[in-house]
């Protein structure tokens, strides 16, 4: 099983080629990446749900959680260190996505969308309320520690940059072998034919239940590394809106390979900042444009581009 | 007991405006199972040309009575026109694709829509108000109503009731559920889909901007008005039943009723009110209220 | 949805690849600055207001309507005195204007590509508090000047000192802290209040400094209902209802734009405000389109002595009538704002450059913004809080009326910067619990 294949080595090479840019990135572009290197890891969840046929429309209550959790640790509970809180971002969400996945897990298409979707609300309503937690202003976020060390404000995002290529570089790295192992396929069995999979002797609630969980949890990261780089939180990260661009980078991205996430990711985030630098007053209607034509021409994402181009070039 | 009528009466009124918003909605994904997310902008389109023709009628110094056909007739014809220019121009090249890639389809369509509006009428609020007060106002229960939230009562009873027919009494609409019920069989049994579909989604797109035009007069009309009306009509049509106009009548008056007793009796709750009511209903009824559970396939 | 995509040819791979190299190009050449520009005179500005969105129309478009206006004139040198020299500290200004919608980790990442990439000398922005919330700390680290120019929120200045940032706005403190002296010296036997609010932050603070004020000034006035409907949801049938049964002789809402509109609509059919007063605390936006719909003694505000209650001076009278030309309606209290932070902004330049006798450092700026009082089209501004970074004004209420078919606003009353502000190094909240002291109201 654990035979390195193509894509782990790139994977590697990748991790390392990232870290060493970290070095020279101009401050703005490390701060674009680690964005969109954390919004990547919530889509990575999200993908890992969509190949399974399920849509969630409400990640955003775990991208939110796991921000507030930085916010609270390090402002209210004087818990500063990043590598700590974010597996305490993840085991909350891991314990929540727990609790909803029970319910959610007997639900499909439209239905799963909708009640994630609303749950996700019910969490942006409960912040709005929490005036201690600075209601829809939010709150600034302590800066993270490493280890005990206290990064300069300068050295700060590089440290954050480092942590979020670690984080994306595992993450990718066992997501694309969690795809190759049976539990991975179970998903796209569970889209095509759930009864067969029962017949199968394995349980589609099961599956979801853990596919749930776990992009819960990788949304809970993304969160919490947003939180970290930004500097501030607030209950915007659960309202729908944001939620819907995870599906629009899922879609950009593709479904096909776990490196599409993050291309996907980045490409949002650079066509995002082109958009309002060149048309402040009609960026919507770029983005919108380039969602449409994505889908048009590329019904499977970025994604199926560089695949299209490996089969090609064994044909020849 | 006057604050439970009072209840009663502000639950309708709301309940009302939600159904009219609702109901397109709910056509488009019952026939072509598309949940149209830009439902919300078709909304605005209407609001905003009813707006215009409003300001246009009145600086005229036109018969008052009359504006009303005015400005909902641009409202409608605003509305179809929009539809058919997104139904010819993109969805028909669509159709077949995953229903959530058409959610994200639509999206699109919403974030090109938000700026063309505001290309065509600017970022300025635009004011309807002369329909409003024109019907004047009647005190009841010790407090005073506007007849125009009456009015907005028997539209939304009109518009059901004219759907309802529609749908159960013309050979068209029984063609049509016959596409609800069954596409690929109606198909095969001679059923021009595809018109059938662009019907359809001209026919919601004029009651998206219908329920905007209705709702013009109470409002300033401004950018982004869409955008909260679309997401609240999606959470009534869940509610409902996707696809059933009697289920977004249901959803409205639950999710509007609702809305009522927490404003009048703990204000601090409404605006958990709709997700709540939606996931409440869901958890129950994963598929709605007024959808019978599908077999599953093998 | 199983079928996998046609791969059709190598070329399409290729031109992908040349797309994404394409655009990651274009991104960095837009940023990359020209070496000459730090030496050419120019001062690049960055301004944020929003450009889409509900807030765009109330108040990020006549603000940058405002700054255009204003920019043009600064660098004409056509400015009345004492603004009449060109440029900021003899410097035109060059203007990059960016929409501020997107939330508080999308304006952090635009506020990095202006300092970072676009080299701004300075940025003039924000009206979204959650925005000034997540921008203040990140202007610390990029050590740039940043001149907040609308958001209300006390908590910035009051949390935390800063040395590059600072607001030539008013808190909303002020607003409320002002309303309800004003509904208690215009009614003494005041008895009931009743609030409706949008249910985010900048509502729920207003209120909360509201009622604490009147309960400070007048224990044994009653509080009935307090409305909190969501942002944006522009129906408030069920609200008016209920406000109408717990007749409050008062209602205050700090409501603004699009959904301040419609409640002034929704209640004029309903008759709401003829029974009870109305305190609008940001109503003077609508005052002009609504004329017809706002009832008689309602008290509308402008969140400082802005708009109608400009007082008269050469500054304003050139802002009214130059904004009239261009854009066909009077300048609310946005257009007022901004048009103070850019006259804030090179109050301070031209000062600095007048001390150092040459083009002033930065550091210089900030030593003289610190503190600084300057005239504005509304009057003197004082950068008196958060150790001489947070402005405090005057602040005037007044009664509507359209009696002779013309808007005015009648009784209406001044209450001084130090009447409504708390002292430097008191927060609001614990001002007004505490009574108020301090407070110089003659």
């Amino acid at each position: 099983m654990l035979k390195t294949d193509n894509t782990s080595r790139n994977l590697c090479i990748a991790f390392v080629l990232l870290l060493l840019v970290g070095l020279i990135l101009p401050n703005w572009l490390a701060f674009l990446t680690t964005i969109a290197l954390a919004k990547a890891m919530v889509v990575v969840g999200l993908v890992m749900l969509m190949r399974a046929g399920l849509v969630s429309f409400g990640q955003g209550l775990y991208y939110c959680l796991g921000g507030y959790t930085v916010g609270i640790a390090g402002q209210h509970l004087g818990i500063t260190d990043a590598v700590g809180i974010l597996f305490v971002s993840a085991f909350i969400a891991g314990c929540l996505a727990a609790l909803l996945g029970l319910l959610l897990c007997r639900y499909r298409e439209i239905f799963f969308a909708m009640l994630t979707l609303a749950f996700s609300m019910i969490l942006y309503g409960v912040l709005v309320k929490t005036s201690e937690l600075g209601s829809t202003d939010g709150f600034n976020v302590a800066k993270v520690t490493l280890l005990g060390w206290q990064p300069s404000p300068g050295q700060l995002s590089l440290v954050v940059y480092s942590l979020a290529c670690l984080v994306a570089f595992l993450t990718a790295f066992f997501m694309h072998r969690y795809y190759q192992s049976g539990m991975g396929f179970a998903g796209e069995a569970v889209r095509e034919n759930e009864i067969r999979v029962e017949y199968l002797g394995v349980s589609p609630q099961r599956v979801v239940f853990i596919k749930y969980v776990l992009a819960a949890m990788l949304a809970a990261v993304g969160g919490s590394i947003t939180a970290m780089i930004a500097g501030h939180v607030d209950p915007e990260m659960a309202y729908w809106t944001t939620s819907g661009e995870f599906v629009f980078v899922a879609l950009l991205g593709g479904t096909g390979h776990v490196v599409a996430a993050f291309i996907g990711a980045f490409l949002f985030e650079v066509i995002r900042t082109i958009a309002f630098d060149l048309a402040p007053y009609t960026w919507q209607m770029i983005l919108g444009t380039t969602l449409l034509l994505v889908i048009f021409f590329l019904p499977k994402g970025l994604w199926s581009l560089l695949k299209a181009k490996k089969v090609g070039g064994n044909n020849v | 007991m006057d604050t439970l009528l009072v209840i009663l009466i502000d639950g309708i009124v709301y309940s009302s405006w939600l159904f009219i918003v609702a109901a397109g909605l709910t056509l488009v994904y019952g026939v072509m199972k598309i949940l149209n997310m830009a439902h919300g902008s078709l909304y605005a389109i209407g609001a905003y040309s009813a707006a215009s023709m409003v300001g246009w009628y009145f600086t005229n110094g036109y018969v008052p009575w009359a504006s009303y056909l005015v400005f909902l007739a641009a409202a409608i014809l605003a509305g179809a026109f929009a539809g058919l220019l997104i139904e010819r121009g993109l969805l028909r090249v669509m159709y077949g694709r995953d229903e959530v890639v058409m959610i994200l389809v639509t999206y699109g369509v919403l974030l090109i829509l938000e700026d063309v509006i505001k290309l065509l009428w600017g970022v300025e609020a635009y004011f309807a108000y002369q329909p409003y007060s024109l019907v004047g106002r009647t005190k009841l229960l010790g407090i005073t109503f506007a007849n125009y939230d009456f009015v907005l009562i028997a539209a939304a009873v009109v518009i059901g009731a004219m759907l309802w027919a529609g749908l159960n009494r013309t050979i068209q609409g029984k063609l049509l559920r016959a596409v609800i019920h069954d596409r690929d069989i109606s198909m095969a049994m001679g059923i021009n889909v595809k018109r059938t579909f662009f019907v359809t989604f001209v026919l919601g797109s004029a009651l998206g901007a219908l329920a905007g035009g209705l709702t013009a007069p109470a409002l300033s009309v401004v950018p982004g008005i869409g955008i909260e009306v679309g997401i609240l009509a999606f959470a009534v049509v869940v509610i409902g039943g996707l696809g059933s106009v009697g289920g977004a009548a249901v959803g409205a008056l639950m999710v509007g009723i609702a809305r009522a007793i927490a404003v009048h009796t703990y204000p601090q709750v409404e605006l958990f009110v709709i997700y709540g009511v939606m996931a409440m209903v869901l958890v129950v009824r994963p598929q709605g209220l007024f959808v019978s559970t599908v077999a599953r396939k093998i | 949805m199983s079928q996998d995509s046609q791969p059709r040819k190598n070329s399409r791979f290729h031109l992908t690849v040349f797309a994404l190299i394409a655009m990651l190009t274009a991104v960095l050449s837009v940023g990359t600055p020209a070496p000459a520009q730090a030496e050419d005179g120019t001062f690049k500005l960055g301004l944020v207001t929003f450009l889409s969105g509900g807030a765009a129309g109330p108040f990020g478009v006549p603000a940058r309507n405002a700054a255009e206006l204003v920019i043009e004139a600064i660098n004409k040198g056509t400015l009345p005195a004492p603004y009449n020299s060109i440029g900021i500290a003899g410097q035109a200004i060059e203007p990059i204007i960016i929409d501020e919608a997107g939330g508080g980790t999308k304006q952090v990442g635009e506020y990095r590509n202006l300092i970072q990439r676009k080299n701004v000398d300075a940025v003039i922005g924000y009206i979204s508090s959650g925005d000034c919330m997540a921008i203040a700390p990140v202007v610390e680290e990029l050590e740039t000047l940043t001149v907040f120019f609308d958001c209300g929120t006390p908590r910035i200045f009051e949390d935390n000192k800063y040395k590059y940032l600072f607001r030539t706005g008013p808190t909303s403190t002020m607003d409320n802290v002002a309303a309800a002296r004003y509904v208690l010296d215009i009614n003494p036997d005041l008895k009931s209040v009743s609030g409706i609010n949008q249910n985010y932050s900048f509502g729920k603070d207003s209120w909360a400094d509201f009622k604490g004020s009147i309960q400070t000034l007048k224990p044994s006035v009653e509080f009935k209902t307090e409305q909190f409907p969501k942002i944006y949801a522009g129906q408030y049938g069920a609200e008016v209802s209920s406000l109408m049964l717990e007749k409050a002789e008062v209602i205050h809402s700090s409501f603004w734009g699009g959904d301040m509109e419609g409640l002034v609509l929704q209640g004029a059919a309903r008759g709401l405000f003829d029974d009870f007063t109305g305190v609008f605390t940001c109503g003077e936006t609508g005052m002009f389109r609504l004329a017809d719909q706002i009832a008689e003694g309602t008290i509308l505000g402008a969140r400082g002595p802005f708009g109608v209650y400009a007082p008269k001076s050469p500054l304003n009278d050139w802002l009214r009538k130059n904004f009239m030309a261009r854009y066909g309606t009077p300048p609310t209290y946005p257009a007022y704002k901004m048009a103070q932070a850019l006259m804030g902004l090179k109050a301070a330049a031209d000062k600095a450059a007048a001390t150092a006798g040459k083009k002033p450092t930065q550091d210089e700026i900030i030593a003289a913004f610190t503190g600084l009082e300057f005239e504005g089209p509304g009057g003197t501004v004082k950068m008196a809080l958060g150790n001489g970074h947070q402005a405090v004004q005057d602040m005037y209420y007044g009664q509507y009326s359209n009696k002779n078919g013309k808007p005015t606003m009648t009784n209406v009353k001044r209450y001084p910067a130090d009447c409504v502000n708390p002292p430097d190094g008191v927060t609001s909240t614990e001002w007004i619990k505490n009574g108020l002291k301090q407070a110089s109201c003659k």
